[in-house]
């Protein structure tokens, strides 16, 4: 008999959310201010590449370099989609549907990837596996001389992959959860066999969920710059950095090249998205309807098995093995704690601001339902959209064309990490406030307070907790953003990412092995914070 | 008029305030509200007197919820005015924020603070009293519902009913000119919703607060208040007293909204009305004026006032059953009579009456019957 917050069947009123009161014109104000500081630097990557006119970034377009990294980034995406999926939906199957051995480990155990950052991965699997490194100095004497090669096209997709797949095993597994299993009941009634139903009912009723993770991997891949870079593979990211400080116009030209790419992507998604038939919540338990594997259990279990092997144990054994083998290993710069120290005040600094600002974004777009509040809300999303280079080039160009003053200034990094994550704080404070029922503060209102004595009494310290989880999101992952970090730091501010960065490209391994654990820690941390946020269950 | 069979309350009824005379409290003159193109509340005009207990009954949709947050101050009103003890609160420019308008709401869900304890929702309208007398105040009310024992405990500890009376004790506290009540007892078990009832009008009484409920219960409406509005499609169809609206309903809408309605088709001729079931005395239909001498009209009849006997011939018959459904103690029989009326009895469950039976209907009312003109829909 416990009332339920957020369910207000209030009888007429369409919209029991929306006040009809007063137009909302000082948040309006606000967000717009804070939507316009989200894409306003953009402009200065157009002003950038049209700086010379409309023919020159028209030539650039068709440059055989640029044609090649077009071609290079399609086909690193498409590699990286094609295997994730082709991973994870077995993965799914198996976990869902079947009695593998130790299903529920398998399960967490499969997600884990998720924790390690990509160019961590990258980072391990070079040092493991590139020809000067671990595998090859204890197969040379075995008398095998080379490697197949880590650098380049098969390296990068293997790692991205590996780093990127959980995006469509964690759609697959949600759909196959709410997959009603007497469809595949009444499809064996029918004369077909298990893999005759699979293919025609449980595919099709799979496909959209498997396709918008498939989206959210090759939104992730287009984006990445740490693997390309580390495994030497030219796509829109690793040109865009390498060639910004020579031929700015040229990086340019690329990023909105790339932007084009990822908003072609996202329109595609959203399409997809439309007919949503993902995340139904949880559904009944089919243990009735697990496929027996048989003779097959123990076999089956190698597959699991290998993928967390190669994703979760080669990396994270790699930086135990340095951390074992004593660090350093004569970088001359050795790692200090002043470091994480860094990289804890720009990232404290961007989450209080980022909660700031997301407030009143997130509260307009919540309570009032105006279309100008959505549409700001909408463009905040901006930070999700625009790669980490992009968005780092153009704060660049506004640094050195706009305010030389604030070039390489903590604030200006800052407001780089804030653009970057605001989605997760506003994303995370607006959940806040859908969830507290309307009536509440209508209720302080009668009570005799006003709308904002309402707020602060009621609203706010109901939301307080969404708005913490949205303030630790973005605490986690600026600890461990890398390009704009590469781009905006101010000379000899080192943080741990700018540290470990350092340390690979010269080889050091050693020395980058305990701000690397580290850093994988805290992403493991920013990954709990969402699923207890979410209340995803893993049974 | 003659007695009713429905007895709301055990109390007597004899101080219930006369809007007629008592002093109005609540005024709405001609309010509307639109949603889009929606006009939810259509040129309502209401008044309510001190002290009363006033049900604005209807379906689903019909503007009652709308109408409740008008008063409150929760929404504008596009059109029309609304006075609060004389003053216009709302209309002609002037609006008066829900905290300043002194009226106490209790929510569909209670709304109560999840965050607070029952004692902190209590005291959450009595900030600008100083703390003695907000201390003394809380202590008052949760006397008056009776949860001294849980004034510690948080929303989700208490039950169904603790949280209503919480709900109640808040709203009172700062003393209202008027309390609205949403809903109030949707949210609860059957059984509890039926001592609630009593329980929250002897709360309000004791309170002595002006109350406005809205409900889509008939009895529930019938049971708690002093007068019933009958709300349909944005307006309202009749305001009365229960035993009035449910005897003597002003439209076919509030005949069938309260409870089953059944209509007898009759023709008015001389000192009688002839109808399916036979001549009926002239003085038994309820103000049947002299022009509707030689015109058709439909004589409402319930189903407790009609009972269906098997006869043994079609000759002797008013009509054969058609339809028979069985609600535990009582049995509901439909009857088709010759001239293709269709009317409801109602039968104690031991009653046994098959269908296809013929049957002589008898009307066994001992009060004057409601009637509707044949032109009239």
């Amino acid at each position: 008999m416990a009332t339920e917050p957020g369910t207000t069947a209030t009888d007429e009123s369409t919209d029991p959310g929306s006040e009809s009161r007063s137009y909302p014109l000082g948040l309006t104000f606000l967000s717009g201010a804070v939507a316009a500081g989200s894409v306003l630097p953009l402009l200065w990557l157009i002003e950038t590449a049209l700086r010379s006119g409309l023919g020159e970034p028209v030539a650039l377009l068709f440059d055989p370099l640029t044609l090649q990294v077009l071609a290079n980034s399609v086909v690193l995406v498409a590699g990286v989609t094609v295997a994730s999926v082709l991973i994870s939906v077995p993965l799914a199957y198996l976990t869902v549907r079947t009695d593998l051995p130790f299903r529920r480990f398998w399960t967490v155990a499969v997600m884990l990837p998720l924790v390690i950052p990509s160019y961590i991965g990258a980072f391990a699997f070079v040092s493991v596996f590139s020809p000067n490194g671990e595998v090859q100095s204890l197969l040379t004497p075995l008398g095998v001389e080379e490697l197949p090669g880590i650098y380049g096209l098969e390296g990068t997709v293997l790692v991205l992959t590996l780093y990127t797949y959980p995006y469509v095993y964690i759609t697959s597994r949600a759909s196959l959860k709410t997959l009603d299993t007497s469809l595949v009941d009444a499809a064996r009634t029918l004369k077909h066999t298990r893999w005759e139903a699979f293919k025609r009912v449980v595919v099709p009723q799979i496909r959209p969920a498997v396709a918008a993770g498939a989206l959210l991997t090759a939104l992730y891949t287009l984006s990445d710059f740490g693997t390309p870079q580390i495994m030497r593979y030219s796509v829109f990211t690793r040109i865009i950095y390498t060639r910004w400080a020579t031929s700015p116009e040229f990086s340019a030209v690329l990023s909105l090249q790339l932007l084009a790419v990822t908003v072609l992507i996202l329109a595609v998604e959203s399409r997809i998205r439309g007919d949503d038939t993902l995340h139904g919540s949880g559904g009944t338990p089919h243990s009735s309807g697990r496929m027996r594997l048989g003779r097959w259990k123990w076999p089956a279990l190698a597959f699991p098995a290998l993928v967390v092997g190669f994703a979760l144990v080669v990396p994270v054994g790699t930086l135990l093995l340095w951390l074992v083998r004593g660090g350093a290993t004569g970088s001359g710069v050795p790692f200090e704690l002043a470091y994480v120290a860094n990289s804890v005040d720009v990232s404290l600094a961007a989450a209080l601001i980022a909660t700031l600002v997301g407030l009143p974004v997130a509260y307009l777009s919540a309570r009032h339902r105006t279309r100008v509040g959505d549409l700001f809300e909408r463009i905040t999303y901006v930070g999700y959209a625009v790669p980490g280079v992009v968005m780092g080039l153009a704060l660049v160009f506004v640094g050195i064309n706009v305010a030389p003053s604030l070039y390489l200034t903590l604030p200006l990094l800052v407001f780089a990490y804030v653009v970057r994550f605001l989605p997760q704080s506003v994303g995370s404070t607006r959940a806040s406030f859908l969830q507290v029922n309307p009536a509440l503060p209508e209720a302080a209102r009668t009570l005799g307070r006003s709308s904002v004595g309402a707020f602060r009494a009621v609203t706010l310290p109901l939301a307080a907790p969404g708005l913490l989880g949205g303030a630790a999101l973005v605490f986690l992952t600026t600890m461990k953003e890398l390009p704009a970090t590469l781009m905006l730091s101010p000379s000899g501010y080192k943080t741990l990412v700018t540290y470990i960065w350092q340390m690979q490209a010269d080889g050091y391994y050693g020395d980058a092995a305990v701000p690397a654990l580290v850093l994988v820690a805290i992403s493991a941390l920013a990954i709990f914070v969402i699923i207890s946020q979410e209340g995803y269950d893993v049974k | 008029m003659s007695n009713s069979t429905l007895q709301p309350t055990d109390e007597p009824r004899t101080s219930r305030p006369d809007p007629a005379t008592d002093e109005t409290v609540l005024e709405l003159d001609g309010v509307s509200k639109t949603y889009g193109d929606e006009r939810v509340i259509d040129d309502l005009s209401l008044s309510v007197a001190d002290g009363e207990i006033l049900t604005l009954l209807g379906p689903s949709g019909c503007g009652k919820t709308t109408t409740l947050r008008l008063i409150a101050g929760l929404e504008r009103p596009d059109g029309g005015t609304v006075s609060l003890d004389g003053s216009a609160v709302a209309g002609d420019g002037d609006f008066v924020a829900p905290e300043r308008r002194g009226v106490g709401v209790v929510f569909q869900e209670f709304a109560l603070f999840p965050h607070m304890t029952a004692e902190e929702n209590i005291a959450f309208g009595l900030k600008d009293r100083p703390e003695a007398a907000r201390e003394a105040r809380v202590d008052e009310m949760l006397d008056l519902v009776g949860l001294d024992a849980h004034r510690e405990s948080r929303p989700d500890e208490l039950s169904g009913g603790q949280q209503q009376r919480v709900a109640l004790a808040r709203s009172l506290a700062p003393e209202p000119e008027m309390l609205l009540l949403d809903e109030p007892f949707s949210n609860l078990d059957v059984d509890l919703r039926v001592e609630m009832r009593e329980e929250v009008r002897k709360i309000i009484k004791e309170a002595g607060v002006t109350a406005i409920s809205v409900t889509h219960d008939q009895e529930e409406a019938l049971s708690i208040s002093d007068r019933v509005a009958v709300m349909d499609d944005g307006r309202i169809e009749q305001v009365d007293r229960p035993e009035q609206v449910f005897q003597h309903p002003e439209s076919r809408f509030v005949a069938g909204f309260l409870g089953h309605a059944s209509f007898l088709s009759g023709y008015v001729g001389g000192g009688s009305v002839e109808t399916g079931l036979g001549t009926l005395d002239r003085d038994r239909i309820h103000g049947l004026a002299e022009e509707y001498e030689g015109t058709k009209l439909d004589v409402l009849v319930r189903p407790d006032d009609l009972r269906a006997e098997p006869v043994a011939t079609a000759e002797s018959a008013d009509g054969v059953v058609t339809h028979r459904r069985y609600l535990g103690p009582t049995v509901l029989y439909r009857v088709e009579l010759g001239n293709g009326d269709v009317l409801e009895c109602m039968h104690n469950h031991t009653d046994q009456v098959a269908v296809g039976t013929n049957v002589a209907v008898g009307l066994d009312a001992d009060h004057d019957l409601a009637w509707f003109p044949a032109s009239q829909r």
